[in-house]
């Protein structure tokens, strides 16, 4: 295979947490001792719920943090041999939230190309046209050029930000919940547009939701994350086909799909998400799995590389053996 | 059964610098006990102005009006404030959506919770006390008499979206209204809390209108469904109808823009609904749909009567359509293939 074009290898980030004044510090692991792979032109969907280390992997990979320990490499390069400025210019993010990550005091214009006068990226009198050129591919009227943000809609206002994103020629976008702020008919879109735009210009996305129907719509392989560890990866067709772990299990089965003749799911899991602070023994999982057995609050699992998925857990362990 | 709360001819107008906003447009509706009611609409379309219509806690400058507002024979119109603080809290409770924004961040779990039965029903603390560790455990929350001296920022936001729950239930309510209750919680969480109002719905015998823009969510809970767009009621009636042959074009916009694993082939493209809302500042003549609407015709431009469809649907389109009901939903599910 292929170099891939953005790799965690083994990396943990450890925050250092202090509860209350006089309390001692203890070590948060939002990302825990992880290893993913990003080829050129797949989108891989990062999947878990709220608290399991999600967006700071994306802030990791951003070079927005520095990883505790590992290594990040960029096109099998260490990123500390890299410069901010080239980074910036390789991999660029669209956030969740369309209306925090505007600036309001400044025109569209100016957000739309504040990327190139930064970067100084080819002549400046190509600057204008290159971006109302960029508003043509997503989509947004040129008049919104003038316009602050305060004037546009939620689906305007994240088209922007796509804008911002794409006007470096970036071969990768880390997307982080880029349509839950989103009205349905505006996702769409959204949705729509980013497939667009990935054939066009070959992007390579990581596409982070806790929305499985639309990572199943958009993502060609799937990395499930569980307090800081990915409990199981595989090809979108494969994992949606038959998930492994009773985690991605759950995930599938809460994914209400608009069906009148089906009630609400049974989930059959604790209600109770561990405290990342003092996560649970074993397989940090066991406290909530419907599966359990004696040695998952005991010992953690290894991973399996199983029918082409990576899963960590006992009951694959198991079966596999 | 008998119907605990009847909307005819609701409306809202919120007077602005640049004219009247038309927020709400004339709704009616009716839930009876046991029964839920789901409004959906995107943001704009006024489903939570109608919620807070009802319970009377609209903005100031709001103006309501409507023919019938009758909630178990209280007239909610000309009820007095009084009136309605009796009815808030005990009769009809509210959650909202916003857990953290809508606790009390200086007072505890447990003082908050008490606090309706305290001011309703006159009780002894104690009983109170008892109550509400009563319901913080039925809505699945372990150790409750530790948490009920806890803040809500020591709870995860599942936590307080239960507390929220057990809070409105204190008074045993006849009617509940959830504005998307499940909005900020995770999936697995957000089918808990779903299969518990349902449960307790059952229990208590209780009215609900839960207020959603989650198509699936109104799929798997209501009884009747009513989409909103615009401060309209498009299209209303019992959700399997409405789901299966719906008649307005927005809700079968609606249903295509939602990927549905499985049905929707991944990569392709998802339906859209172009254009935006349009203003609803001064007089909105015709379908407010129309602008958007592939089907629409000159017809469109004058006023839209409701019109009943042979399933027993109310809708408000002049165009006649039997097709299926989006594209996606005929396909047959990949796990049966």
């Amino acid at each position: 295979m292929s170099v891939p074009v953005l790799e965690l290898d083994n990396v943990s980030k450890i925050f250092s947490i202090k509860q209350g004044i006089f309390g001692k510090r203890k070590d948060l692991r939002a990302v825990d001792e992880l290893t993913l792979k990003l080829q050129k032109g797949e989108v891989l969907g990062l999947v878990g719920e709220s608290g399991c280390g999600k967006s700071t992997l994306a802030r990791i990979l951003l070079g927005l943090e520095t990883p505790t320990k590992g290594r990040v490499l960029v096109d099998g390069e260490d990123i500390t041999t890299h410069d901010r400025a080239y980074l910036a210019r390789r991999i660029q993010p669209i956030f969740q939230d369309p209306y925090s990550s505007l600036n309001p005091r400044k025109t569209i214009g100016d957000i739309i190309s504040l990327p190139l006068r930064v970067h100084k990226v080819g002549d400046p009198r190509d600057w204008d046209k290159q971006t109302t050129d960029i508003l043509d591919v997503v989509g947004l009227p040129k008049r919104v050029l003038r316009s602050y943000s305060s004037q546009l809609s939620g689906g305007q206002r994240q088209r922007v930000a796509i804008a911002r994103a794409l006007i470096m020629r970036p071969e990768i976008v880390i997307c982080d919940e880029p349509t839950s702020a989103l009205d349905v008919s505006v996702q769409s879109q959204i949705l729509n547009l980013l497939s667009d735009l990935r054939n066009e210009f070959g992007l390579t996305y990581l596409f982070i939701s806790h929305n499985l129907a639309v990572v199943e719509h958009l993502a060609t392989r799937v990395a499930v994350m569980y307090l800081g560890r990915i409990v199981e990866e595989a090809d979108a067709s494969r994992l949606f086909a038959g998930p492994d772990h009773p985690y991605t299990n759950a995930l599938l089965e809460s994914v209400l799909t608009p069906d009148p003749s089906l009630g609400v799911p049974d989930t059959q899991l604790g209600a109770v998400f561990p405290n990342p602070i003092n996560p649970p023994s074993g397989c940090h999982f066991h406290p909530r799995c419907p599966r359990a057995i004696d040695i998952c609050s005991t010992k953690a699992p290894v991973a399996t590389l199983h029918q082409g998925k990576r899963v960590e857990c006992h009951l694959v362990e198991g079966a596999v053996q | 059964m008998e119907n605990i709360l009847s909307v005819r001819g609701l409306t809202v107008d919120i007077p602005l610098a640049a004219g009247t906003l038309h927020a709400v447009r004339g709704i009616d509706f009716d839930v009876k006990r046991g029964e839920t009611l789901c409004v959906v609409g995107e943001s704009g379309s006024g489903k939570s102005l109608t919620s807070l219509a009802i319970m009377g806690l609209l903005p100031k400058q709001a103006q309501r009006s409507a023919q019938v507002l009758d909630f178990e024979g209280v007239d909610l119109q000309t009820a007095s404030k009084r009136d309605m603080r009796k009815l808030r809290g005990n009769r009809i409770s509210m959650i909202f959506q916003e857990p953290m924004t809508s606790l009390n961040p200086a007072y505890t779990i447990g003082d908050q919770l008490m606090e309706a039965l305290l001011l309703h029903r006159k009780v002894s603390k104690p009983v109170a006390r008892d109550r509400a560790i009563e319901l913080l455990e039925k809505v699945g929350i372990t150790a409750a008499a530790n948490r009920m001296k806890q803040y809500p920022h020591q709870l995860s936001g599942g936590l307080r979206q239960r507390v929220m729950i057990a809070m409105a239930l204190m008074g045993e309510p006849d009617l509940i209204i959830a504005d998307e209750p499940t909005t900020a919680l995770d999936v697995t969480i957000q089918a808990q809390i779903l299969r518990l109002l349902k449960d307790l719905q059952r229990e208590l015998n209780m009215a609900m209108i839960l207020i959603t823009h989650d198509l699936g969510v109104v799929a798997r809970v209501a009884d009747k469904v009513a989409i909103m767009y615009a401060g309209e009621m498009v299209e209303s009636g019992s959700t399997a109808e409405v789901f299966t042959a719906p008649k307005h074009p927005y809700t079968r916009g609606l249903l295509n823009c939602i990927p549905v694993p499985g049905k929707t082939a991944a990569g392709e493209h998802l339906g859209s609904i172009p254009g935006i809302v349009p203003s609803l500042i001064g007089d909105v003549v015709g379908c407010a749909f129309r602008s958007r609407c592939d089907e629409a015709t000159a017809q469109c431009s004058s006023d839209i009567p409701a019109r009943v469809s042979s399933a027993g649907h109310l809708y408000r389109c002049v165009h006649d359509y039997d097709g299926p009901a989006s594209p996606s939903m005929n396909q047959p599910k990949s796990g049966e293939a």
